[in-house]
């Protein structure tokens, strides 16, 4: 495949608006409920997801991508921020207010076993759209739901079996054929592959790339590292403890990172091409993940990051683009402007 | 999306599933309550148990053609076979012949085998419709407790902690004894009949209400609940499309378990004199008259006795054939 010329960013409006979003999970004790505390899931998001493009968002488990994607999908009530949808504010739409947006926006679920209701047979699961929407596709909800049965590569004669009798492969992409049947505009894909094999995990990619090139997709794909999404974001967001601390390009992140955690990210990656592995020193985080409940002041990653100084553990750093089309959230960014360009560049994704 | 995967070749996204493998043999699918009943017909025991599960709802449905083919009518007095001195019957075992099959009844002689056939009616009748009591209360309560989970949960499972530890046997006792001889509509035994399966059902369901409680709170964090709700669905449909299916396997399980249990508990309320009224015929009762006469007439306290412990093993062996059936990794 070829790289297709980029669309200039600012020609659109974006399809998907997020700004400051924020999502906080009360911990609540004992019989009378009182709250004790919050889990800081998603605490404070500012992105934006443009019309065919496909946004990667990694980051490590727990870190609150799993929370952002049921945010943006409105599975969740967000605790303060805004969504917008093609212009339109949907951040506290109800049920019914959401149900007509819910053609445009659909997700795939992570797990390919808890992701199909196992007393319903592929058809039902499958047609479960038009009936909840009430929507009669041309020649009738058997015939699209075995189009769409097509379109992801299953034998549309499965119609009448359940999930128990397919692979895990063959589950995702049931999910895939339900998330698609409405003709969305976005969806959001919450670790798509995690759960496969890795021999499968090509595949179902593969397919998800397909279907965007046929149907004018929009992604958001989560992934817990950036080997999976590697090849298929435009952009990628790199989230630490609920927060976006780097989104850029897809290039320019692989070849010129800037925050400290995506360059430890980065390293963890294998390196297809060995002429580069030798520039690239494997960086292992120290310690553990701080809890979100009580984040750490300042810079959320200082306590694990090997740059930090006496000013990361006080003040916040914003999400700033010190280059175009390239944020960061640091006070000493890597490969910042200024600084000699590494030297493994021009090598290509 | 721009460049491709390493790996893969052409055959791959559009192409049949053969990718990761599965015979494309019998096109229609093999549902869950399929598979459970060719698991539960390889089950000998569950099915001998099943087997005299039915034979029994036969003949309690058929009690009236059965005793009229087999026997006597059940309170027909039959005093010429008792020695009026011992009060039991003149013959051995309890006079078991090929005319009163299972003997006659001390005192006045009536037909024990028509007698135990129309206890059998009261039993399972009782028993049934207890279970059915029990179970629709419990899966209300228990559903509505797990799915919307916060306070409605925590006063729920409060009052089912509380019905669980409450003395059932002797509130009942006390219950039978300030209950009208007429209510709804009903007189005499079929009031009592009323009020045990409406008490027994009654303590029944926090042990239902407690299983889909539980069952509802793991599956509503299923994804296919989301699935659901990203595709617009509300709370009814979760409830009654997602989430009931699901729960209709340990339902069953649990409802069929119950069956032998509420047997038991009309059984002990009948021996304790609250039970259905004579000259209604009841196990327990039978039971309890042939305290006095045991000496002299084993068989009568035997048979009964037998027809409690033949039907409660017979639905045990079924319920547990059926939660293997439905369940195979015991997972619960
Ligand atoms: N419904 C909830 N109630 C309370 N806390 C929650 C809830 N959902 C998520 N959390 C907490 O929010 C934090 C972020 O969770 P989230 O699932 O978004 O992480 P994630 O990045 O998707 O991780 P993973 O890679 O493991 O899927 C975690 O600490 C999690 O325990
Ligand atoms: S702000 Fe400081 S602590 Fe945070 S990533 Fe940058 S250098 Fe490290
Ligand atoms: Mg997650």
């Amino acid at each position: 495949m070829t790289i297709p010329a980029q669309p200039a960013p600012e020609a659109t409006e974006p399809l998907l608006k997020v700004e400051g979003l924020v999502k906080h999970f009360p911990i609540v004790k004992g019989l009378l409920r009182r709250q004790t505390g919050a889990v800081r899931a998603v605490d404070g998001l500012d992105f934006d997801v443009r019309a065919g493009e496909t946004l990667g968002v990694v980051g490590e488990s727990g870190c609150g991508k799993s929370t952002m994607g049921r945010l943006i999908t409105r599975l969740l009530e967000p605790t303060a921020g805004k969504i917008e949808f093609e212009g339109r504010d949907i951040t506290h739409l109800g049920v019914a207010g959401m149900r007509p947006m819910r053609r445009d926006v659909q997700m795939i679920f992570q797990d390919p076993y808890s992701s199909l209701n196992p007393r319903h047979t592929v058809g039902t699961i499958v047609g479960a759209p038009f009936r909840l929407q009430g929507i009669t596709p041309e020649g009738g909800v058997k015939k699209e739901v075995q189009r769409l049965l097509e379109l992801v590569g299953l034998n549309p004669e499965h119609y009448n079996r359940y999930p128990h009798e397919f692979s895990g492969g063959q589950r995702q992409r049931i999910g895939i054929a339900r998330a698609l049947a409405l003709k969305p505009r976005l969806v959001v894909a919450d670790e798509p592959v995690s759960a496969l094999d890795v021999s499968i995990q090509a595949q179902v990619v593969n397919l998800l790339d397909d279907l965007q090139e046929e149907l004018g997709l929009t992604y958001v794909i989560i992934a817990h590292d950036l080997s999976v999404i590697r090849h298929v974001s435009d952009r990628i967001a790199v989230m630490y403890l609920g927060k976006i601390v780097e989104l850029a390009d897809r290039t320019s992140l692989y070849e010129r990172p800037m925050h400290p955690y995506t360059t430890a990210l980065l390293s963890a990656v294998p390196v297809p091409d060995p002429g580069r592995r030798v520039k690239r020193e494997r960086i292992l985080l120290k310690g553990d993940v701080p809890s979100p409940i009580s984040p750490p002041a300042g810079c959320r990653f200082h306590t694990r990051c090997w740059k930090a100084t006496e000013v990361c553990r006080t003040d916040e750093p914003r999400l700033l683009a010190p280059r175009a089309g390239h944020q960061v959230a640091c006070h000493h960014p890597e490969n910042a402007p200024g600084t000699p360009e590494p030297v493994t560049e021009g090598a290509g994704a | 999306m721009t460049a491709p995967l390493h790996d893969t070749g052409p055959a791959d996204a559009g192409a049949a599933p053969v990718t990761d493998g599965l015979p494309a043999k019998a096109i229609e699918g093999r549902s869950p309550w399929r598979i459970a009943w060719t698991r539960l017909k390889r089950d000998k025991f569950a099915l001998a148990g099943g087997v005299v599960v039915l034979l029994l709802i036969l003949v309690a449905i058929l009690a009236p053609v059965i005793v009229g083919l087999l026997g006597h009518p059940p309170n027909e007095y039959h005093e010429e076979l008792i020695d009026p001195l011992s009060s039991t019957p003149k013959a051995a075992w309890g006079g078991i012949n090929s005319d009163f099959l299972f003997g006659a009844e001390p005192v006045n002689g009536r037909d024990v085998f028509s007698r135990v056939v129309y206890g059998a009616r009261v039993s399972l009748l009782v028993a049934f419709l207890a279970a059915v009591v029990a179970v629709v209360i419990g899966t209300v309560f228990g559903i509505v407790a797990g799915y919307f989970g916060g306070w409605v949960d925590a006063v729920v499972s409060r009052v089912m902690d509380l019905l669980l530890a409450f003395p059932q046997l002797l509130f009942i006792i006390a219950l039978v004894s300030v209950v009208p001889n007429s209510l709804w509509g009903l007189t005499g035994s079929g009031v009592r009949m009323a009020v045990l399966i409406a008490v027994i059902g009654f303590f029944g369901w926090p042990y239902v209400g407690r299983i889909v409680r539980g069952q509802t709170l793991s599956l509503r964090e299923r994804e296919y609940v989301e699935a659901a709700r990203s595709l617009g669905a509300g709370r009814l449909y979760i409830l009654f499309r997602e989430l009931l299916p699901n729960l209709v396997a340990p339902i069953t399980v649990y409802a069929t378990l119950m069956i032998p249990t509420n047997v038991l508990t009309e059984a002990a309320l009948s021996f304790l004199g609250a039970g259905v009224k004579p000259p209604t015929a009841s196990w327990g009762q039978m039971l309890s008259k042939a305290v006095t006469t045991y000496e002299g007439d084993p068989m009568f306290m035997i048979i009964p006795g037998l027809a409690i412990f033949v039907t409660v093993l017979a639905f045990n062996l079924f319920g547990d054939g059926v939660r293997d059936a439905l369940d195979p990794k015991g997972s619960r």
